[in-house]
């Protein structure tokens, strides 16, 4: 155990780099060109993809957010507002995630407890009721029924008078990396990514402003992936999802500037900062150089970046606090977009009001007191930082060059073999920091034994969870049972002839047909996924 | 059963989708010697049963982070007694400290919350071993 201050005798960067007790000019020109740097909101994005960044607008807050029914959901979101989170970051409970009804068998004990409950556009209908969507954005964290979900969030705000050309929002919509980590896949991995090319196609088309997917490095990083890998893999699933869009015939500035990326924070403060500066230039180089993107936007690597789970401990909980303040601090000197904290209890709970609370006071001292909106790219020009960023890009690079030598992403993912070889980092990071080799405060140094635990907890609300049960049973009993089996048919019929499934399945969820009842539709065509199991 | 290994089945029942715990005891259990059978994600508690009766397992472990832990247990002994089956399942994963006593009530022999150590879990797997 490293309980004291020791001399520090050679430092390697979990990706691997080692660093220097010194940096000078040489090292920034030694590993990288002059004219990378650049400015901000000019090619190639080194320094932010705007010119002026948060001098015009400050970095949007938005945390996580969503339990219990959607009636509860909306008065936590309201009072988020209230408290000026300026975007919402829905989560849905795991029935809704994996595609199941409140009603399911399978979905017993877990209505309504990890995130909110969605059976029908009744319950969208119920939960943004009143919610003002031109000024507000809404991000669903929604994968492996996403677009079911997403066709509820256009069929809402049309109903509710917004035009959906104009309407604003993103989606998580990253199932490749649910096969990495996170886990809520349902289809086999084809059929998967043909219905995230569709609501790619369909947005690009119809919804233009509207960010489809956000693909996630993130999880892929909770899942053992060290900060190159995370970017690289999430570069790579960026591109996969891009090639099968261009297949359909629709050109690269169509919609690449509509792709957005969601990335985890915690490790070595610069490392981070500078995958991010570094994985900006490269994911705008892509665009430019691979794809011939005519438009500056389609390179612009627009990211939601500040929570870092992985990073935080059981052990003194408040800890957490001063950790999440120094993530928010990385994601603000890195030119994010969106932030999103995790709170210092989610090693524990669903964040309690106290909690969820601090984590937007954390962002917004940074942008009120701290002075992280003055000016553009602080770091920029800093000899450590701009070399890192060089040695971080090349090697993001090297590693997508890696996975592509192997047959690409999407054959790795549903071999399994991403998920093996990073499930065993995993396990070598946990072995390293139980074992006392990567330090850890209050968990391998700096500890205190059998403290009594301050964190309080959600509770899981089990009448709540009979009310949607109740709701759902309503709107089934009122629905037009003909209409929906109908739009249920219609989906099956689409997906046999392999068309566009985004308005069919707009129509389905229109009549009021379920989650469930939509998902149930596509897996008779598609089937299911069957998981590798590598023990 | 000194001369064999101890087979333990390690399982993710209900909807959980958080497999890196799991995962990582998996890795840690195959080293340290011991013959594991994972089950993947997201299966239900009687499929869980007949996997660990058809493969003759020496103890289940279950995989638990969505707050389900207690609703799980009492489907886990409802299940292992209309089997039939007298085989140890312990639960680890995102439990409160203060429900390892419940979750013992409900049949369980063991409960593991966040923070438990690798070389804790080995140690308790060992012991079961003798």
């Amino acid at each position: 155990m490293k309980n004291n201050q020791q001399s520090l005798s050679r430092v390697v960067l979990e990706s691997g780099i080692e660093v220097a007790p010194l940096y000078t000019r040489e090292d920034i020109e030694k590993t990288g060109s002059a004219d990378d740097i650049g400015l901000p909101g000019q090619q190639p994005f080194t320094r932010g993809i705007h010119a002026e960044m948060y001098r015009k607008r400050p970095f949007t807050m938005r945390q996580y957010a969503g339990f219990g029914t959607p009636a509860e959901t909306h008065e936590r979101f309201q009072y988020l507002i209230k408290n000026g989170q300026t975007g919402l970051n829905v989560a849905f409970d795991l029935p809704t995630q994996t595609g199941l009804d409140s009603d399911d068998p399978c979905a017993a004990g877990e209505v309504g407890r990890v995130g909110m409950s969605v059976d029908t556009l009744a319950d969208f209908e119920e939960v943004f009721k009143g919610i003002d969507l031109d000024k507000i954005t809404v991000s669903l964290t929604i994968n492996g029924s996403a677009i079911v979900l997403i066709a509820m969030y256009f069929a809402m705000a049309e109903k509710y008078g917004f035009d959906i050309k104009n309407l604003r929002g993103t989606a998580q919509n990253d199932i490749l990396k649910e096969f990495i980590g996170r886990g809520t896949w349902v289809f086999p991995v084809d059929a998967s990514v043909k219905l995230v090319v569709d609501t790619i196609e369909y947005c690009a088309n119809e919804v233009p402003k509207y960010s489809p997917v956000s693909v996630c490095g993130y999880h892929i990083r909770e899942s053992g992936a060290n900060p190159v890998q995370e970017m690289a893999y999430a570069f790579c699933i960026a591109k996969a999802y891009t090639d099968e869009a261009l297949a359909r015939g629709l050109d690269i500035d169509e919609f690449a500037s509509r792709l957005s990326f969601n990335f985890d924070i915690y490790g070595n403060l610069f490392e981070q900062i500078a995958k991010f500066r570094g994985g900006r230039r490269l994911w705008a180089k892509i665009m430019k150089e691979h794809y011939q993107a005519k438009n500056e936007k389609s390179g612009w690597m627009r990211m939601i970046a500040g929570g870092g789970g992985g990073g935080l401990t059981k052990e003194q909980p408040e800890n957490n606090i001063i950790r999440s303040a120094y993530y928010a601090l990385i994601s603000a000197l890195s030119g994010t977009q969106t932030m999103a904290l995790c709170s210092y209890d989610e090693a524990y709970t669903i964040p309690t009001e106290k909690a969820a609370e601090i984590s937007l006071r954390t962002m917004q001292i940074l942008t009120h007191e701290m002075g992280l909106c003055d000016t553009v790219d602080p770091l920029g020009g800093s000899y450590y930082v701009e070399t890192l960023t060089n040695q971080m890009e090349t090697a993001i690079a090297e590693q997508m060059q890696e996975v592509d030598a192997k047959g690409g992403i999407v054959a790795a993912i549903a071999s399994g073999e991403i998920q093996q070889a990073i499930s065993e980092q995993a396990y070598e990071r946990e072995l390293a920091i139980q074992e006392g080799r990567t330090p850890k405060v209050g968990v391998n140094c700096f500890r205190k034994e059998e403290e009594a635990r301050t964190v309080a907890f959600h509770p899981y609300n089990e009448e709540n969870a009979r009310k949607q049960l109740v709701n759902l049973s309503k709107v089934k009993a009122e629905r037009n049972a003909a209409e929906v089996s109908k739009c249920l048919e219609k989906i099956r019929t689409d997906a046999r002839a392999n068309l566009n499934l985004m308005p069919a399945v707009i129509e389905a969820v229109k009549v009021y047909a379920t989650v469930g009842e939509i998902t149930a539709a596509l897996k008779d065509v598609y089937g299911e996924y069957v998981e590798p199991i590598y023990f | 059963m000194t001369n064999k290994k101890l087979k333990i089945l390690l399982g993710k029942p209900g909807l959980d989708g958080h497999d890196v715990g799991v995962k990582v005891l998996g890795h840690a259990l195959v080293k340290a010697g011991f013959n594991i059978v994972y089950t993947g994600l997201r299966k239900q508690v009687s499929d869980i049963v007949q996997m660990a009766r058809e493969q003759g397992v020496d103890v289940i472990g279950l995989s638990i982070l969505s707050g389900t832990h207690l609703v799980i247990c009492e489907q886990m002994h409802a299940a292992m007694k209309n089997a039939n089956l007298a085989t140890p399942w312990i639960i680890g994963g995102n439990i409160p400290d203060e429900d390892v006593v419940a979750i013992v009530e409900r049949g369980a022999t063991a409960a593991f919350p966040t923070g438990t150590s690798i070389a804790a879990v080995i140690g308790y797997f060992t012991a079961m071993k003798k």
